[in-house]
């Protein structure tokens, strides 16, 4: 038996089928994940997400530590509650792990993925030595997702005139505290909404109102395609500590300017050098799924490999995320022993319910 | 809970056959292989006569989950293919046992389909391979 999160019970009332997700018996979906995915598009779904780890940052050298941490760079954040993405590097430019830090009162807050939480505390407490810098896991938060263009009016109707106040000041990518709730306009599916921390109790409760107010259960099936199309990386498929952020499409999560963070030499060299992969997106319009580890072709020699793929069900055709060589010239998966035709794109596919890619 | 009609037959790879009047059969997936699966978004279909031999590949589904060979529960000829869906994949989640039929064809021996399991030895197998 796998970690529960506080909601776990509730989640089998909802006729949840449970999957193990990184050490954790998580819902991959309650019935169907394509209307999951709908209803995030197109109305407002609630996701548990209280399997992430979420580290409280404090100390007089917390902003200097982290600026040594991570390739992004937090004097970006200039007031209490902006959020910021990046990754964490090792020295050679592998990324450890994608996070969000947000600016607190006291620090920082940062959550980091679940399955990499051993990994990433152990790291994060080693490069504490020397500095001010005090780490403290909350474990006794739970996170509920709720996204959808519905999503924050739900919420609002919910929770009461305080939380209320809070969630109406609240800019896109910004976090703040409410009581012992912590309520951010952040997300990972491209669409509108919030991401709250709160306590598990009080976790349960929120979950029953949204229920009752006929937001829908969305299990981590539906998260993974909502986070495809748009256009967002998952830890471990589409990068991990082989590759750099500059092969990961993560490029604008590195700010090489102004402070020195680990991993920046091994970054400055690789561009001095010229960067020979990078992540793509690959649409095909043929019918068929595109699935992690196709490999794809450029004049019928193998350049790559897909990273991330799905059927989307907002666009209703195959979409991906490739690791590729860079180069010219039509590109090909290799679906089954037969090869077929798709079109490299920027990510992301879709956002707020609607195709955003090009094709020429 | 899955359904296991009477009058059909199914294969280990969880395939059903349902006996026409006309001596062809219908071939499917069970309603518990779509429940395992999940939301089907694409089916791939055999040509209409082709020949196939028992346990040989007839087709391809694809759900949000996985890729899935369909595999022939018998030896014979296919004789026609539900070309709904192709635009409508999701039918094999709805109405597994009828409108998501995915090919008919002509048995060489219809005895092979009569040799094949029945409901309750089916039920009992998914049993066994659920734990």
């Amino acid at each position: 038996m796998g970690h529960k999160t506080p909601i776990y019970e509730l989640h089998l009332e909802q006729g949840a089928k449970i999957v193990d997700f990184g050490g954790w018996d998580m819902p991959i979906h309650y019935g169907s994940q394509v209307e999951e995915h709908h209803a995030v598009r197109n109305d407002a779904g609630v996701c548990d997400v209280s399997h992430m780890t979420i580290v409280d940052l404090t100390g007089a050298d917390a902003t200097v530590w982290l600026r040594r941490l991570i390739s992004n760079d937090v004097a970006k954040l200039t007031t209490t509650g902006k959020a910021l993405y990046s990754g964490m590097l090792n020295d050679q430019g592998g990324v450890l792990d994608d996070l969000i830090v947000y600016r607190t009162e006291s620090g920082y807050r940062i959550v980091v993925n679940c399955a990499t939480r051993e990994k990433d505390l152990a790291w994060m407490n080693e490069q504490t030595e020397g500095f001010d810098a005090v780490l403290e896991e909350r474990a006794d938060l739970a996170i509920l997702a709720v996204q959808g263009p519905a999503a924050i009016d739900k919420v609002t109707s919910l929770v009461g005139p305080g939380h209320g106040a809070v969630i109406a000041q609240l800019k896109p990518f910004v976090g703040l505290p409410s009581g012992n709730w912590f309520i951010a306009r952040t997300g990972y599916t491209g669409e509108k909404g919030v991401e709250i921390m709160l306590p598990a109790e009080d976790a349960r409760q929120l979950w029953q109102q949204l229920m009752s107010a006929g937001v829908q259960p969305v299990g981590l099936g539906a998260r993974d395609t909502l986070r495809l199309e748009a256009g967002m990386n998952l830890y471990g498929s589409d990068m991990d500590e082989s590759v750099t952020p500059y092969e990961s499409n993560m490029a604008v999560t590195v700010v090489l300017e102004d402070h020195d963070f680990i991993g920046k030499a091994a970054l400055q060299a690789q561009l001095a050098q010229g960067v020979s992969r990078q992540l793509v997106g690959l649409v095909m319009l043929e019918r068929g799924v595109l699935r992690a580890h196709y490999p794809v072709f450029r004049n019928n020699v193998q350049v790559g490999e897909i990273t991330s793929g799905a059927h989307s069900p907002t666009l209703g055709h195959s979409i991906a995320l490739a690791r590729i060589e860079t180069g010219e010239g039509d590109l090909e998966v290799e679906i089954r022993n037969k090869r077929l035709p798709v079109k490299q794109v920027n990510p992301p596919f879709a956002r707020n319910g609607k195709q955003v890619y090009k094709l020429d | 809970m899955a359904e296991f009609p009477g009058d059909l037959y199914f294969a280990e790879s969880h395939e059903w056959a349902r006996i026409e009047d006309d001596g062809t059969i219908t071939v499917g997936i069970s309603d518990h292989a779509q429940d395992s699966l999940g939301d089907v978004v694409f089916v791939e279909l055999p040509e209409v006569d082709a020949t196939v031999e028992a346990g040989g590949e007839a087709g391809v589904v694809e759900s949000v989950k996985a890729a899935s060979d369909i595999y022939a529960p018998v030896s014979g000829t296919i004789t026609a293919v539900n070309t709904a869906l192709e635009d409508a994949p999701e039918t094999v989640n709805e109405s597994p046992y009828d409108n998501g039929w995915f090919f008919k064809m002509k048995p060489d021996n219809l005895d092979d389909v009569k040799a094949m399991m029945n409901a309750e030895a089916y039920e009992s197998f998914c049993e066994n391979e659920d734990h």
